[in-house]
Order: structure tokens, then C-alpha cells, then sequence
């Protein structure tokens, strides 16, 4: 553990003294402020409208800006965000030569694995830590339920852990980082459109592929529902995702 | 302390290294000599199990690199070719990352980092960013991160790759230091360094081994004879070099003489005569009993550069002989 620590402390220092995790948390920020505008906006506007023609439509801030903020942060968080993240974690140590240090240092692969994957994951937090402001003020001005909430950003977690392990699985192929991020996007993307392979092919593989996907894993937690089966679903992503970084760095050894 | 027996490395094409045996002793410094891609690297990235071999064996302090990997890399301080530094971190930081790395803690780890940065010469340096120094500086807090937990055996790859003559000097001297606590592996293609610095020398080409010795033992089994070089000067002016030649040339135990230079009344000869003939006493004798002068007489000291191409030349073929001799005269 003690090495895990030390790996993961190193990696998030190197996050924050490059402009990397800063680039990363404004454009986040951004982002995610604007769709906050965007869906209270058209939550006020249709309060209004409501009021004027005098009908009484239920109105519900859970289910009308958090539910799909949530959505939108895990796509955007999860397509764009990542393959930022993870590109460099191990392609720059190939590239400078630093991976032998870490390799002929006391330590497993499987400790400096999991220690570069928990940085990875400590930043996405804080990224999604910075969407909690605007949800902040609907707490301040409104009463949402907490609980679908905190049940979403489990899931923005739990998601966005599963991809992270992917695109450290991905950085550990290559020494060029460019290649890492694009390839981590290319696999990214396509685990999300696979959800929308079985709206038109009904046969059993349309089906399998269709569950691999990530977010038809997602919808419950959107939905404020904490499935085991989504759960166990992003666990073992991330298990399968650091278990090929694992092999993946071990067969470099016998190749390189 | 270090151990390798058949040790052997395979790649899908060619063989890197190719059976090689060999072992150091405690608190030596060995030079491990050989042209670009005889294998120097392949074998040092075995010892640090950075690279698993594909057959034979190699223990470093008694374990074993494939059977307990963690004991070996705990024992041993490695720098790699290019000194493996991220340029974003600080001396001071990036030697503490990697003292932690190898286990040490608190107050042991601040004192540490304090006495190889003292050892190394880079205190000066201490705060700056890794990134921003230079290429001697680099290879110096490369040479602090192998040393920075103390380990019993150091390897290095080329620590005196690209830096300056006077770099190159104080790098040498800082191995030498070391070498009293550390046994040390050095591996390089510039011949003088080993001569300077190691005691012995391992010589390996095309993954083969070629020769290992200690460098005295090297040059005077290259030798084979003893070659002086002898300055002659007649006492009133001038001396007949043709006379003094074969004056020398009666000595007892002398294969040959050959006039090297004449300038005005002195003569260089050079002098080769039978190995522990000793035959420099009798040269000198004849010389003065003549009534010359003799103003120097040197031996001759023949270079590794000479006992490489011997021993890397035996073994080649005309056409690949040729690449290896101009590495080796770099």
C-alpha cells in the first residue's frame, strides 16, 4: 500500500505542476456550467409558461436538470476527459526512459499500476467536484432530493473508473502519447455507441454487444437506482482494464 | 557478488547475448567493455531484472534475478543509459521519491538524499528543476538516484556517455570513490575509462564473450613481448644510428630494433624484445658502455584499444570486422 501511495502521490504531482489537470478542470468547469445554464434556463422558462397558462405541471429538479446533467457529465467527462488523463501515465515513462527507475525499483508492476490508475482516478474526481457547484446552488435556492445525486456521482465514478483502467491499459502500448489518447477516445467511443447497436439488430450478438456497452450500464445510476448488477458491471472493467496494464507491462519485458 | 552462469538472451530474430559466464567479487570495479550492440545493455538490464533472460542464470548478493527479484532489486543501484529523470520534478524532490521508492523513510531518507547530494556534487543543484540542467548534471543526479539506498552492487550504463573531458574526469574519480563500498559494473565502449577505472575488465562481442581479466593481466597477456622505446644521443655531436642500432640489436634476448627518428646527434629507437627476457638492464649497459648517452628509456604500454581488436578480431570475419574496429576507436 505504502508504494501504491508513493506512485500515486508522484503521478498527482506531476498532474498539478503541468498545466494538465488545470487545462482539464477549467474546460470541465466550464463545460458543465454551461449545460447547468443551459437545463436551468429551460427549467425556469418552462416554469413560467406553466404559470401563465395557469396548469399546475408537476416540476421536479431531479428529474429535470440533474438527471440529465448527470448524463451529460458522463459523456462528456468520459469521452473527451479521459483519454486526457490516461494518455501520458505510461507512454511519457517509455518515451523518457523513467519506466526502467520504476521497474528496477522494489516494487511490483501490480503496485505501480494501481498506483497510476488511483491517480488517474483522484483527478477525475476532483473534476467532477467541480460540477458539484453548480448542483450547490440548487440546494441553496431549491429542495432536490440528495440522494438520486449522490447515487449519480457514484456512478460518474464507478464509470469513469472502468474507462480510466482502460485508457491505462491502452498507455501502457505505446510510447507515444498522441497515439494513446486517440486510441483510448477510438475505444471509449466505441463502448458507447454499442449501446445503440441492439435499437436496430435484434439478434443475440446485437444483444451482448449492446450490454458491454457503458452507459446502458449508466441509466440506473442516472435514475438515482443503485443496481448490483451496473455496480459489479463497472468493477469489473476496472479489474479487467488493470489486469491487461498488468500482463501488458509484463509482456514488454519479454519483447522489449 | 554477482554470479552469471550461460546467461542467454533471445529476441524473435538474433541473439543478444549468447551464454556468457562470468563473476564479480565484492567491492570491484569491472568495466564491461564492448563495441554498440555487443550486448552491454541486455546484460546489465538481466542483472537489474529489468529484462528476464531466456536461459542461464545470474545472482546478484546470493538471489537469484528471476526466483527473488525483490531482494535483488533492493541491493542494487542502476543508471540506465539515459539517466531515467522526470524533468518536471526537482533534485532535491525526485531524489526523495526515489529513496522512498527503494524503501527508505523519514529522518534516514532526509539524510540520504543530503549525503548523496554532498557525494554527487549536486547540492548546488538541489532546488532546480531536473528538466533545466545540464547534460553533466543530469548524469550526476542520475548517478545519486543509483546510489541514494546504499546498495551493494551499482550498475551503470555508459555513465560517461556525452559529457565533457573535465565531466568525464570527475565522474570517473566519483566511481573510483565509491568503489571501497559498492562492487560496480560499468559498461562502456571508450577503452582509457576502463583502464583508468576498473580493475577488471569483462569484453563481450556479439553477445559473445570475448575476455575476462584483470587489466594488468589483459595487456601483458596481449603483449607477448615487451617493446621499449629508447633514446640514444652521441656524447660529442653526432652518432651513427646505423652503429648504434646494431649495438643494440646484439643485446641478449632482442627480437628487433627499429629506428623510430633521427635528430641531429640523438636516435629513438624502438626495442622489442622477449617477454621476462628483461632485457632493459642490458640495453641500458650497452648504451652507456658505447659511450652514448641514454636519455629515455620508456616501456612502451600497449592500450586495451590494441588487446580489443586482437581479441574481437580473432574472432570475425574480414567484413564484420571492419564496423567494430572504428567503434572501438572512437
Amino acid at each position: 500500500m505504502r508504494n501504491v501511495l508513493i506512485i500515486c502521490g508522484k503521478e498527482l504531482r506531476s498532474y498539478f505542476v503541468s498545466p494538465i489537470a488545470y487545462l482539464l478542470l477549467t474546460m470541465f468547469g466550464f463545460v458543465s456550467a454551461f449545460f447547468f445554464w443551459l437545463y436551468l434556463r429551460g427549467f425556469v422558462e418552462y416554469g413560467m409558461e406553466m404559470q401563465m397558462r395557469g396548469e399546475m405541471f408537476p416540476m421536479n429538479l431531479n428529474e429535470q436538470i440533474i438527471r440529465p446533467l448527470l448524463a451529460n457529465s458522463a459523456v462528456i467527462g468520459g469521452l473527451f476527459f479521459i483519454p486526457m488523463i490516461t494518455m501520458r501515465l505510461f507512454a511519457e515513462e517509455k518515451r523518457s526512459g523513467t519506466i526502467e527507475l520504476l521497474v528496477t525499483s522494489p516494487i511490483s508492476d501490480a503496485q505501480v499500476i494501481l498506483g497510476k490508475w488511483l491517480a488517474a482516478v483522484t483527478l477525475y474526481s476532483c473534476m467532477l467536484l467541480f460540477t458539484a457547484f453548480n448542483f450547490a446552488f440548487l440546494f441553496k435556492f431549491g429542495n432536490p432530493d440528495w440522494k438520486p445525486l449522490a447515487i449519480g456521482y457514484l456512478g460518474l465514478l464507478l464509470q469513469g473508473g472502468a474507462l480510466l483502467a482502460i485508457g491505462t491499459f491502452i498507455s501502457t502500448l505505446t510510447k507515444n502519447q498522441i497515439i494513446a489518447g486517440a486510441a483510448t477516445f477510438a475505444v471509449c467511443l466505441l463502448l458507447w455507441v454499442m449501446a445503440s447497436v441492439s435499437e436496430f439488430e435484434m439478434s443475440k450478438w446485437a444483444q451482448v454487444l449492446s450490454y458491454m456497452s457503458v452507459n446502458s450500464h449508466f441509466e440506473s445510476f442516472e435514475k438515482g437506482l443503485l443496481d448490483s448488477k451496473d455496480s459489479i458491471f463497472y468493477a469489473s472493467m476496472i479489474f479487467l482494464g488493470l489486469f491487461l496494464s498488468a500482463r501488458s507491462m509484463e509482456s514488454l519485458r519479454w519483447r522489449s | 557478488m554477482i554470479t552469471v552462469k550461460e546467461l542467454t538472451k533471445k529476441y524473435a530474430r538474433n541473439t543478444a547475448v549468447d551464454h556468457i559466464s562470468f563473476e564479480v567479487e565484492k567491492g570491484q570495479i569491472v568495466g564491461f567493455l564492448g563495441p554498440n550492440g555487443a550486448g552491454k545493455t541486455t546484460t546489465m538490464r538481466m542483472l537489474t531484472c529489468f529484462l528476464p533472460p531466456t536461459s542461464g542464470s545470474a545472482t546478484v548478493a546470493g538471489f537469484d534475478v528471476l526466483e527473488q527479484p525483490l531482494e535483488v532489486k533492493r541491493r542494487i543501484g542502476y543508471l540506465p543509459e539515459m539517466p531515467p529523470l522526470y524533468p518536471e520534478m526537482r533534485t532535491a524532490e525526485y531524489l526523495t521519491f526515489v529513496g522512498r521508492l527503494k524503501g527508505l523513510s523519514g529522518g534516514e531518507l532526509r539524510q540520504r538524499v543530503d549525503a548523496v547530494c554532498e557525494r554527487c556534487a549536486v547540492t548546488d543543484v538541489k532546488e532546480k528543476l531536473l528538466g533545466k540542467l545540464s547534460k553533466g548534471y543530469r548524469q550526476r543526479v542520475g548517478l545519486a538516484q543509483a546510489i541514494i539506498h546504499n546498495p551493494d552492487v551499482l550498475i551503470l550504463d555508459e555513465p560517461t556517455a556525452g559529457l565533457d573531458p573535465k565531466q568525464i574526469n570527475e565522474t570517473r574519480d566519483l566511481i573510483k570513490s565509491l568503489a571501497g563500498d559498492h562492487t560496480i559494473i560499468l559498461s562502456t565502449h571508450i577503452l582509457p575509462e576502463v583502464e583508468q577505472t576498473c580493475q577488471q575488465v569483462i569484453i563481450i562481442n556479439k553477445g559473445k564473450l570475448v575476455a575476462t581479466d584483470s587489466v594488468n593481466n589483459l595487456q601483458s597477456r596481449a603483449r607477448g613481448a615487451e617493446t621499449v622505446h629508447l633514446e640514444v644521443a652521441g656524447r660529442n655531436g653526432d652518432l651513427d644510428s646505423g652503429i648504434a642500432q646494431r649495438r643494440l640489436e646484439q643485446v641478449a634476448g632482442v627480437n628487433r630494433v627499429m629506428l623510430k627518428e633521427k635528430r641531429g646527434s640523438r636516435s629513438l629507437f624502438e626495442v622489442e624484445s622477449q617477454k621476462n627476457k628483461f632485457a632493459r638492464g642490458d640495453l641500458a649497459r650497452a648504451v652507456v658502455e658505447a659511450g652514448w648517452d641514454l636519455n629515455e628509456m620508456r616501456p612502451a604500454a600497449v592500450s586495451l584499444e590494441e588487446i580489443f581488436l586482437q581479441l574481437t578480431g580473432k574472432q570475425e570475419a574480414a567484413p564484420a570486422g571492419e564496423p567494430v574496429a572504428k567503434e572501438a576507436g572512437q
